[in-house]
């Protein structure tokens, strides 16, 4: 019920703060997704999207992070 | 990066279960609190790869499962009514409450309809004017924020004909509930991260602090999850009981304040009945007296007397840690997920069905 699915923003039209939506991008999908709860989010970015909303913007350094203390490991 | 493939290398995966076998001295309980964590731990065989003496046990995690039968009961009232197009995630449609379910109410000639997101309901009541649009708004706090926005919306596009059935629960008590009990095995906890993703980690220090237990938001993926236990291994066998964050890519220790501003605009705290559980304080949310006027309840809700749950069913048990689905006479038998019985069978992030789906 909580999954939530990351996509690339490929473009981002915000007529109001409330309906920012844009095209994101999910392995060849492209969906319009309501980008309202990531207002920091821009084009290029990795966004954590919900039954049709984003509610994360996915910081590609902390995901560098896991990875490292992970392969830190192997 | 896409942030998935990178997540689910198999032998990363191994690698991370070495290591927390290289730490482990004792047996340690641990609890995963959300149903998606359950599915991916079933599915990917994750318990089975880590070391004897560590022990998940699956919790409360699932929206779709702990839905009180009363608010299913008017569910399918509202939504076999002519006048009502009934909108819904899928995952609601063979979920039984006393008498029948919205798969079967849809058979019977209801207008059900399975909607991807809340906002694909607002735009059938924007083209269907002369028809009542209600949207079934379950979820936890990670569901919460577009179920607000989209009650925000519908009063400002002036959407008379929209209302929502809303039985949004909240993790933090439901957490609270399992450790207050004095049967509870439970000695750390992964946090649900998409939960987190929302409301940030804040509100589980105090539940950390009180209760001794080290509290881990984690992510979905095997690698987010071995990451997950190893930490709280860690932390078990330091003898501390610390909020970490595994899930640092999506999950800020603040949350997303956007959402939980609309969430607070849109809905107020009430108590909640958790189907298999019982009621716990303070542990759901509805409209707020602002945004009354969209709730279904009011619209169309009549009083019905609901059942409870099959006496064989132990789904309470298995959501608060204390029995697994093998435990249950009917598992399998009596119960499965085309028939089920209880909470955990009806949705595949219960635990029932994730087992019933992996492990026969
Ligand atoms: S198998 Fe069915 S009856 Fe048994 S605990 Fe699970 S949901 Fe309840």
């Amino acid at each position: 019920m909580c999954l939530a699915v990351p996509g690339r923003v490929e473009s981002i039209d915000d007529a109001t703060p409330e309906t920012r939506a844009g095209r994101v991008n999910f392995g060849g999908v492209v969906k319009v997704i309501n980008l309202a709860f990531v207002p920091e989010a821009v084009v290029g970015d990795y966004v954590l999207t919900h039954v049709g909303f984003a509610i994360s913007r996915i910081d590609e350094a902390q995901a560098r992070r896991t990875l490292a203390f992970l392969e830190g490991r192997s | 990066m896409k942030h998935v493939d990178e997540f689910r290398d198999p032998a990363s995966v191994l690698e991370c279960a070495r290591e927390i076998g290289a730490i482990v001295t004792r047996p340690w309980t641990l609890m995963e609190v959300c149903g998606g964590q359950t599915h991916a731990i079933v599915k990917h065989g994750l318990d089975e790869l880590l070391p004897s003496q560590v022990t998940l046990i699956h919790g409360p995690g699932c929206p779709v499962c702990v839905t009180d039968v009363a608010i299913l009961d008017q569910a399918h009232a509202i939504a076999a009514r002519p006048e009502v197009v009934f909108c819904t995630f899928g995952d609601m449609l063979r979920v039984p409450g006393t008498s029948t379910d919205l798969y079967q109410v849809k058979a019977s000639g209801g207008d059900v309809r399975v909607v991807y997101s809340p906002l694909d309901a607002l735009d059938i009541a924007a083209a269907e004017p002369a028809r009542e649009v209600v949207f079934f708004a379950i979820g936890f706090e990670t569901t919460a924020p577009a179920n607000a926005m989209s009650v925000y919306l519908a009063r400002q596009r002036g959407l008379k004909n929209f209302s929502m059935l809303v039985s949004q629960v909240l993790v933090p008590p439901a957490i609270e509930a399992i450790m207050a009990s004095p049967r509870s095995r439970v000695q750390g906890f992964l946090a649900a991260g998409h939960v987190c993703a929302i409301m940030g980690t804040r509100e589980y220090e105090p539940i950390a602090a009180k209760h001794r237990v080290p509290i881990v938001a984690t992510g979905f993926e095997p690698l987010d999850i071995m990451q997950g236990v190893l930490m709280c291994v860690r932390q078990l066998e330091a003898g501390s009981h610390r909020v970490e964050n595994q899930y640092a890519r999506v999950v800020r220790e603040e949350g997303n304040a956007g959402a939980q501003a609309l969430m607070r605009q849109v809905f107020a705290v009430r108590d909640a009945n958790w189907r298999g559980i019982g009621i716990i304080d303070a542990s759901g949310l509805g409209l707020s007296a602002e945004y009354r006027c969209f709730d279904a309840l009011d619209r169309f809700g009549t009083t019905l007397a609901s059942r409870q749950d099959d006496g064989v069913c132990i789904s309470g048990l298995i959501m608060q840690g204390l029995e697994k689905p093998a435990a249950c006479p009917a598992f399998g038998k009596a119960c499965t997920p085309e028939m089920p019985l209880g909470a955990t069978m009806v949705s595949s992030e219960g635990a029932c069905a994730a087992y019933y789906r992996y492990r026969r």
